[in-house]
């Protein structure tokens, strides 16, 4: 003991003063600052993006939440809606009530409505549904037949989306000058004040030189391109030359191949360049001509003059006059003074559009009438799936989805939650539990698309449960979320201290009561977190409901859990994938409806675990 | 007193009243290859307090576990030997550990109330062996037990208030007062008192002296001071073997075994 | 004692401490008691005057171990050989400090009979008690310090010699006063110092029965041999 005395370790003087010590100090501090700053980094990297990703879902579906409609009055005659005369509410309801709106859209328009052609024109800026709601009405009140009814007609999306500015730019300009038509029909000049469109001629041809300009840098890129094709395709046939001449056939035919594909590379460059380099040319040559007419054509932003009450489309546009062709018939040839007509530009030429001119005439001439108007999009959050983006909604998926997860939860909790308390507390550790742990970790990890390969070949190849319905599909996600469940309810059930367990067996409860009793309750706010985070992960998956055909295009909100549905992932694939402008829209309104989903589901996850929460 | 006319049941009854409560007979533990306790033989007196006193890892937990067939719930663990209470073989796989467990209450290292109220940890035992036949037999057996464990002052006004918000010293009587709510014959307790303050401690230790009129007690204690106020009979226990064992009062001023001698008095390693 | 040592090690030294500071009370009771009869001896005033001097000192680490042992006791709650030990200590430091005052007690007696002159004679018997007396401290201190616990009974059992000595002391002493009433003062003086050093005898046993608790824990329980019958023996003055 004494010894242990004598050696002990020496008393040692921590130097706190010196420089050396001092820099010591600063650079753990200046470490302890990084790492923050670090930390601080990486949160604000991530929240960024979050904030990005938002904002852009929220920008891009803001116009599916609004609709366009156009405000009709609508005789509903006896004899279009109700022909029989029966006041069968089924007959009523198979009425021509489409027929009834688009002819109060035709009383609208009687000169343009003379023609079959027009007629059609007018009648597509009408969704196909714009009935669908005089039709419900009529049907739960027949008495409304013979009167004439207010009706919001839906309009088409390209209508819809041209309203919301989605389209083109439209620029609306009241006349600065007096403007005198020349005739109300047909091919028309309009006569303004001398000089009062020099300003847009310059425009005009300012966008001729730089398309020309566009062309002449395209055409110069292109030509670089194939200057570097005709050095290949140079070397190309040194290298078949060489190898004629050595008598070689070994890989003759491959150059060969190479060197006829090179050749005709350079054949269709070189056509490339030709034409554009003609069209720089004329597009150069028309922006540099001043004074005369200057044409418009489809690559340049559309004109259209509101004059008289008709609608005249300028084909072609001098400094003091505007010839043109009339959409919409004017109703004289009267001078129309100072602000009395307007000048519409629309930016966006009409070749890059799917919506024409003589449609933007006739819905202009409606909003200048006011009749055009922009209402909240019930519809979206009432109904199913559709062809036209404007009558498509998200009810039919979102039913889809609520009863695929009451499927999948009805499975996975009860039989997850009894594994995971069997394996954890009762199962003797031996090498077939072990065996039966590393394959539940294993499922974990398999990729979503096998088990809907599983599901396909077992639940609907074997069982024969109708495919695409929330049943397969609430199967098929049951097992993708059962290990989830099972790993989480066990490390839940992990967590409960020892001592909560040892206290009820203590007090003579057997194994299975100190585990309902006691254990259980404790571990249910870790249970209930892992099924959330599990159906979570059943909500947003898509991959294993395409091969159980949950990608059915539904139009009906299904009813029955054996009735075919798709659900709110897969209806966002879909619409993402289709061409229509209106579905981008209906796609990121879809996320947003699938984002507050998993909201909801977490939140009440959040509120159950407050409820079961205990201290111990 | 000594009359010659005493009954022979009532000799019986005396013979009974001086025989040992609980008898180990040449008990081994197993944990897996680790040979947890070795050959231990011991009698434990009833209406008294046995202290178990020994270094960390020396055996007096797993032995004090095997009274209750607490160690079953370790895998890996293998008890032989033979442990009767009054005279009824418990390591008798027969036999029903749950009754067993009614019947050699249990108080642990770390108070541990269930995170229930204060009631329903107490009646948790009555309830599940169903002793009580009502509400009212229930309320009695929980009040009748608070307030032997010498709680029922503190927390009358407040029965429905989690266990879990008492304080350690608090918590631990009533883990007492669950244990002995279920009415056993043999209260272990496993260092009853390591996480608590002195005063609480006091408290603890004059309960267990005035359980002992009623209960055969068994306590794990790494205080010798402790053993040495609250036990009649004390046994040390080292490297899986009891090394010692006899009345209190000997083990601490007078031990035979030189390993005794240099555990209590701080001389040991 | 045991050759392990304690984890504590302000502990072993506290305990090594007391055994010390016995060890010195012991040597300086030894010291008195012998400087005592010295004095007695030698009629030398100035020797007794030291003698009670030095008492003071006895006292003083008797106080001094009493003070330790109680702090080690309630700092370190010793359990079995060690709270023995402490016992012993405090236990041997009272004997001890007993032997001291009985030893100044004397001394006094030598300041009191320092004028009167007597024969050398008388001194034999108690000189002879004197030496037994101090070897039995001397080896039952030795016993203490090696907790021997053979040497112990061995004091234990010689202190019956003493008791015979004293026996035989007081019948001499008894006699010289019957000789010639001139000697019954300085006698009695000699007498209470004879009974002072038998007192001395009994602490030594008590000391011998400390030290045998200390070394095997279990106390002596058989009955000592005594053989101090004075307070029985009757004179009869010789009817002659």
């Amino acid at each position: 003991m004494t010894d242990a005395a004598d050696t002990g370790p020496a008393i040692r003087v921590i130097d706190t003063t010196s420089e050396a010590a001092r820099r010591r100090v600063r650079t753990r501090y200046r470490a302890e600052r990084r790492f923050k700053l670090y930390g601080l980094a990486a949160i604000g990297f991530s929240a960024l993006f979050l904030v990005f990703l938002i904002t852009d879902i929220v920008v891009k579906a803001m116009p599916s939440f609004t609709i366009s409609s156009l405000s009709l009055e609508v005789p509903v005659k006896a004899d279009t809606v109700n022909p029989d005369g029966s006041s069968d509410p089924a007959v009523i309801a198979r009425g021509d009530f489409d027929k009834a709106v688009r002819e109060a859209l035709f009383a609208r328009f009687p000169e343009a409505s003379k023609e079959r052609k027009s007629r059609r024109v007018i009648q597509g800026l009408l969704s196909s549904g714009a009935a669908d709601g005089l039709r419900r009405r009529v049907v739960a009140d027949p008495g409304l037949i013979g009167t004439t009814v207010p009706v919001d007609a839906i309009l088409s999306d390209d209508a819809d989306l041209y309203l919301k500015g989605l389209v083109t730019r439209t620029l609306r300009i009241a006349g600065t000058t007096n403007a005198t038509p020349s005739a109300t029909s047909g091919s028309v000049t309009i006569l303004l004040d001398a000089n009062a469109l020099a300003g847009d001629l310059e425009t005009v041809r300012q966008a001729m030189r730089q398309e020309g300009e566009v062309a002449q840098e395209n055409a110069d890129r292109v030509e670089a391109s194939l200057g570097r094709y005709r050095a290949r395709l140079a070397e190309a046939q040194s290298t078949l030359d060489a190898l004629k001449s050595s008598g070689t056939t070994e890989g003759l035919a491959v150059a060969e191949a190479n060197a006829q594909k090179l050749q005709s590379d350079v054949a269709s460059l070189t056509s490339q360049v030709e034409g554009l380099r003609q069209r720089a040319e004329t597009s150069l040559a028309r922006a540099n001509t001043t004074g005369g007419l200057e044409r418009l054509d489809a690559a340049l932003p559309s004109i259209l003059i509101a004059i008289n009450g008709g609608m005249v489309k300028a084909t072609s546009i001098g400094a003091d006059r505007i010839e043109g062709d009339v959409l919409l018939p004017l109703a004289s040839t009267g001078t129309a003074g100072k602000g009395a007509w307007s000048k519409i530009v629309l930016e966006t030429p009409e070749g890059n559009r799917k919506i024409s001119d003589t449609e933007v005439a006739l819905l202009e001439t409606l909003g200048q009438a006011g009749l055009t108007r922009s209402r909240p999009n019930w519809l979206f959050f009432a109904s199913g799936d559709s062809r036209e983006a404007e009558l498509a909604g998200i009810l039919s998926s979102l039913v889809g989805s609520a009863l695929t997860m009451i499927i999948t939860l009805a499975l996975c909790l009860p039989v997850g939650v009894l594994a995971a308390i069997y394996l954890e507390e009762f199962a003797p550790k031996n090498r077939l539990t072990d065996l039966v742990e590393v394959n539940i970790n294993n499922l974990a990890a398999v990729p979503s698309i096998v088990f809907g390969l599983l599901g396909l070949a077992v639940f609907i190849g074997f069982f024969g449960v109708p495919s695409s319905s929330p049943l397969v599909g609430g199967l098929v996600l049951s097992l993708l979320v059962l290990p989830t469940i099972i790993i989480a309810s066990r490390a839940a059930l992990k967590a409960v201290p020892p001592s909560i367990r040892e206290a009820a067996l203590g007090v003579g409860a057997s194994k299975q009561q100190a585990v309902f009793h006691h254990v259980l309750p404790l571990a249910t706010p870790g249970i209930l977190t892992g099924t959330i985070i599990g159906m979570a992960h059943a909500l947003g998956e898509t991959a294993p409901l395409l091969m159980i055909g949950m990608i059915a295009f539904i139009v009906d909100v299904p009813t029955s859990f054996t009735h075919s549905a798709t659900v709110l992932p897969v209806q966002i694939y879909l619409w993402s994938d289709l061409p229509e402008v209106g579905f981008q829209a209906k796609t990121a309104a879809a996320i947003i409806v699938l984002l507050l989903f998993l909201f909801a589901m977490n939140g009440l996850a959040i509120l159950l675990r407050r409820r079961f929460e205990r201290r111990w | 007193m000594l009359d010659m006319k005493v009954m022979p049941a009532e000799d019986d009854k005396a013979a009974a009243e001086l025989a040992p409560k609980v008898v180990a007979r040449g008990v081994n533990v197993h944990y897996g290859e680790k040979h947890a306790l070795k050959d231990v033989n011991v009698d434990i007196p009833r209406r008294s307090v046995m202290a178990f006193i020994g270094p960390s890892g020396c055996g007096k937990t797993t032995f004090l576990r095997c009274i209750n067939r607490m160690n079953d719930t370790i895998p890996g663990c293998k008890v032989t030997g033979r442990i009767t209470i009054d005279g009824e073989d418990i390591s008798d796989p027969a036999l029903d550990v749950v009754q067993l467990r009614a019947r050699v209450g249990m108080v642990f290292q770390k108070p541990n109330p269930f995170p229930k109220s204060i009631y329903e940890n107490v009646a948790y035992g009555p309830r599940i062996h169903g002793i009580a036949t009502g509400k009212a037999e229930l309320d009695a057996i929980v009040i009748g037990s608070l307030k032997r464990a010498g709680l029922l002052e503190e927390v009358k006004d407040r029965l429905g208030d989690p266990g879990t918000s008492l304080s350690g010293g608090q918590q631990q009587r009533l883990c007492i007062a669950r244990a002995i709510a279920v009415g056993p014959e043999v209260i272990l307790m496993d260092e009853p008192c390591s996480a608590l303050d002195p005063i609480a401690t006091a408290r603890i230790e004059e309960l267990i002296d005035e359980l002992r009129a009623n209960f055969t007690i068994i306590i794990v204690t790494h205080s010798m001071q402790q053993a040495a106020r609250v036990s009649q009979r004390t046994a040390f226990f080292h490297l899986g073997s009891l090394v010692e064992e006899g009345e209190t009062s000997q083990i601490f001023t007078n031990p035979i075994d030189r390993r005794t001698q240099d555990y209590i008095t701080g001389r040991f390693g | 004692m045991a050759n392990k040592t304690h984890i504590v090690s302000s502990y072993e030294a506290e305990l090594s401490e007391l055994d010390n500071k016995i060890a010195h009370m012991g040597g300086m009771t030894e010291q008195l008691l012998a400087s005592g009869f010295d004095a007695l001896i030698k009629r030398d005033p100035a020797l007794a005057e030291r003698v009670i001097a030095n008492d003071k000192m006895v006292d003083a680490y008797n106080h001094e171990i009493e003070e330790k042992a109680i702090l080690t006791i309630a700092k370190r709650q010793p359990m079995a050989v060690d709270l023995r030990q402490i016992m012993a200590a405090l236990r041997v430091s009272n004997d001890l400090e007993r032997i001291g005052d009985l030893a100044k007690n004397i001394a006094k007696r030598a300041l009191a009979v320092a004028s009167e002159q007597h024969p050398r004679s008388l001194m034999a018997g108690l000189g002879h008690m004197v030496e037994l007396a101090l070897h039995q401290l001397k080896d039952v201190l030795d016993a203490y310090a090696q907790r021997d616990a053979e040497k112990a009974l061995a004091v234990w059992r010689a202190d019956a010699q003493i008791d015979a000595m004293y026996n035989s002391v007081f019948r001499e002493l008894l006699t010289y006063m019957m000789e010639d009433p001139r000697n019954i003062g300085l006698c009695t003086h000699l007498l209470f110092g004879a009974k002072n050093i038998e007192r001395i005898g009994d602490h030594t046993t008590n000391i011998a029965e400390t030290v045998h608790y200390l070394a095997t824990g279990t106390p002596l329980t058989d009955d000592r041999p005594k053989s101090d019958t004075t307070s029985s023996i009757v004179i009869e003055p010789k009817a002659d």
